[in-house]
């Protein structure tokens, strides 16, 4: 249409309202490929892939050099949409393939994304060995309490009792804390946010991006398609209402202990160490890699 | 440790020469498992990589391995793994993901007595047919058997040509006997033997296809973070690598992946024959059982019996022509296997006469079969 000029926003440092203008998620989107999307109207997932977006810019990832990786799931087609390098591997083995590219190319920047049932129970031993091993990667879990893809069956992370199509009479086993999980497993950066606070989303994944070594940002979300269907909440608003309810931002001085006893989820970084050199630094040979406790034998 | 360039004459077993094979084809990038009997590799992979420039990592698992093994090779290092039996069933699913996804990727399976965990340290050929049809679907790959240590250095060579040249993964069928054996060694001087590397566009980033159709079927593949931004993905796909449930399009990729083996069937066929121009009987074996093949023809000649020998270097695709022609030569043939009779059956397929001149000598308990095995089988069938 001819009559519609595009005029650039005016920008000003002193504009506070600039300062708030999102970066445009678009720029990063494969539009002219891959839309629309296969997720459900009203899943978190599509919030996830905007603010995931804007934090790769933060951190000034290019295109060009960052590798989205993902397993199976509904959250593993993320990296489809993304305009940069990016690789859908197989059911729980994401971090493996990031592993292998990473350590080939330690100047690419890697991201990995798998759903609850993607890392913690197919892939719960890659997990684990990549959070013990720091080498740089960030990790980002998508938690729906649920095997979304395939309609809705249990996972390790579907809450004690609840419902899913493989357990009618409700779940009997407990759930794994994705983020306790990775603080046991020696992950050096590990944050909750949730898809009801997208710009918490955005800096929580930008700062693992930073974070040199392991990351891992577990993001609670929602799938009102089988997890809500089953267990009484079928409307995503409801369900974005649930979780805004059942999540906490964490504060200084914080009891995360009786947080989470009265069944609040702490969102924030949870735990941060920046001492322990990360694999490809000691591989490198920036860092020596500290000798083990002397045992009285020599090595 | 020596390098892969070492001139002069000496022994190593069959475990290291594959190790200086792949060094020698280029490769710099290992993830593997530890498992006997091919621990060895990763010992010598472990301790020469430092030194030039390649990478090597352990991970938790064989699964984990191979994904990391495609991982690296997706960014364009050539890459490879080893491992025996059980792990070789848990590289299946990558495997699979490799020949989908159209990455090339080199496995060294040191077979072992089988199923399950078997006899470790023993010898088995009980993994042919898992190496051809392991993982679901139909999918392309080469597999190679070597004989001797040497063959373990010059078969690696080229399971690394073929692997890179058609992008699908390579399997290197060696056993615990050549694994294992010493063998007095001359390695040929670099240069001498062909290294070939996967074709690379030479398009701009923007009309970059990953799998692009060509003339001869096989795609030009860009690295990541070369600039071409490509997707990879184990859903079936069309050729700019997005997931698509076309019939024309996945018929088109189906076709892609049988076309690989058939067109080229020439550069993915390696046949030895030994003593066969006058040959009345035939003894087809592969990987170390050939070697008794070898003096069983031998004596058998000294006793007159016109015998020889056909040995497939290359056992999958399965050398149709060679063993047709074969077959039409002589009127009777034995198939010595560590195993069932896992390639028999292909060889019975191929006999337009009914099985009966085909026989298997098969050895379930690792014991090898020895040249006098085949010679008194032989002298008992047709005596
Ligand atoms: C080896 C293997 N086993 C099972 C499946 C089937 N499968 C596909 S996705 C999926 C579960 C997905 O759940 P989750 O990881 O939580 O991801 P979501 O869809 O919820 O995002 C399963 C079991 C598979 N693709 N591969
Ligand atoms: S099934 Fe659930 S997780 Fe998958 S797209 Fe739909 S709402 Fe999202
Ligand atoms: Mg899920």
């Amino acid at each position: 249409m001819s009559s519609e000029t595009v005029t650039e926003p005016v920008v000003t440092v002193a504009s506070k309202a600039a300062k708030n203008i999102p970066y445009d998620a678009r720029l990063w989107l494969r539009h002219s490929k891959k839309f629309p999307h296969l997720w459900c109207p009203g899943c978190g997932l599509g919030i996830i892939l905007g603010s995931s977006i804007r934090a790769f810019h933060d951190a000034g990832f290019e295109k060009d050099t960052t590798v989205v990786v993902a397993g199976i799931g509904c959250t593993g087609r993320m990296p489809v949409y993304m305009d940069c390098n990016t690789l859908h591997t197989t059911h729980g083995r994401a971090l493996t393939f990031a592993t292998g590219v990473k350590l080939a190319k330690p100047h690419l920047d890697v991201v990995v994304y798998m759903g609850d049932g993607d890392a913690l129970a197919i892939g719960g031993n890659h997990f684990i060995h990549s959070a013990r091993r720091n080498l740089n990667l960030t990790a980002i879990v998508v938690n729906n309490s649920i095997y979304g893809m395939t309609g809705g069956q249990v996972s390790p992370t579907t809450p004690h009792g609840a419902r899913s199509t493989t357990t009618p009479r409700g779940q009997f086993a407990r759930p794994f804390d994705t983020c306790d999980l990775a603080i046991g497993a020696g992950a050096t950066f590990v944050a909750r946010t949730s898809i009801t606070n997208a710009r918490h989303m955005q800096k929580m994944i930008h700062q693992g991006l930073k974070h040199d070594g392991f990351s891992m940002i577990e993001i609670v979300s929602n799938c009102h398609t089988s997890f809500g269907r089953l267990n009484g909440i079928p409307s995503h608003l409801d369900m974005f209402q649930q979780l805004k309810e059942r999540t906490v931002l964490v504060k200084p001085d914080m009891d995360m202990e009786e947080e989470k006893s009265e069944g609040r989820l702490p969102l924030g970084v949870l735990h941060c160490d920046t001492t322990v050199p990360n694999y490809l630094r000691q591989k490198l040979g920036d860092v020596a890699p500290k000798p083990a406790k002397a045992t009285g034998r020599e090595p | 440790m020596t390098t892969a360039t070492t001139m002069e004459p000496r022994l190593m077993t069959g475990n290291e020469a594959v190790t200086l094979g792949a060094i020698a084809a280029g490769a710099r990038f290992y993830a593997g498992y530890p498992i006997t009997p091919s621990t060895e590799v990763a010992e010598i992979a472990a301790a020469m990589f430092p030194d030039i420039g390649g990478v090597f990592i352990q991970m938790e698992d064989e699964i984990a391995s191979l994904g990391a093994v495609i991982g690296a090779s997706l960014t364009g290092l050539k890459s490879f793994t080893a491992t025996s039996g059980p792990g070789f069933s848990l590289m299946q699913e990558h495997i699979g993901f490799a020949a989908m996804a159209e990455v090339p990727c080199v496995i060294i399976n040191v077979m072992r007595g089988g199923p399950s965990t078997g006899l470790p340290t023993h010898m088995s050929q009980g993994d042919v047919m898992q190496a051809k049809y392991g993982s679901h679907g139909d999918y392309p790959t080469v597999v190679l058997a070597p004989a001797s240590v040497l063959e373990c250095y010059t078969l690696t060579i080229k399971a690394f040509n073929l692997s890179e040249k058609f992008r699908m993964p390579a399997i290197i069928l060696s056993d615990e006997l050549v694994g294992h054996m010493c063998e007095k060694v001359q390695l040929p001087p670099e240069g001498e033997l062909e290294v070939v590397n996967r074709l690379r566009p030479t398009v701009p980033a923007d009309w970059y296809r990953h799998y692009e159709s060509t003339p001869t079927g096989i795609s030009p593949m860009a690295g990541f973070g070369e600039g071409y931004r490509f997707h990879v993905t184990g859903l079936a796909h069309d050729s700019s690598g997005f997931p698509t449930e076309v019939p024309s399009e996945t018929h088109a990729l189906m076709e892609k992946f049988k076309n690989k083996e058939i067109r080229n069937i020439r550069d993915l066929t390696m046949v030895e024959s030994y003593m066969m121009e006058d040959a009345e009987i035939c003894i087809f074996s592969y990987g170390s059982v050939s070697r008794s093949a070898r003096r069983a023809v031998r004596i058998l000649r000294d006793r007159n019996i016109k015998a020889g020998a056909l040995r497939p270097q290359i056992l999958w695709p399965f050398p149709k022509q060679a063993v047709e022609t074969m077959l039409d030569q002589v009127s009777y043939v034995l198939i010595p296997e560590m195993n069932v009779g896992q390639l028999r059956k292909e060889v019975e397929r191929l006999s337009h006469d009914g099985r009966g001149r085909i026989k298997g000598l098969n050895v379930l308990n690792s014991e090898f079969i020895t040249a006098a095995d085949i010679v008194e089988r032989v002298e008992h069938d047709v005596l």
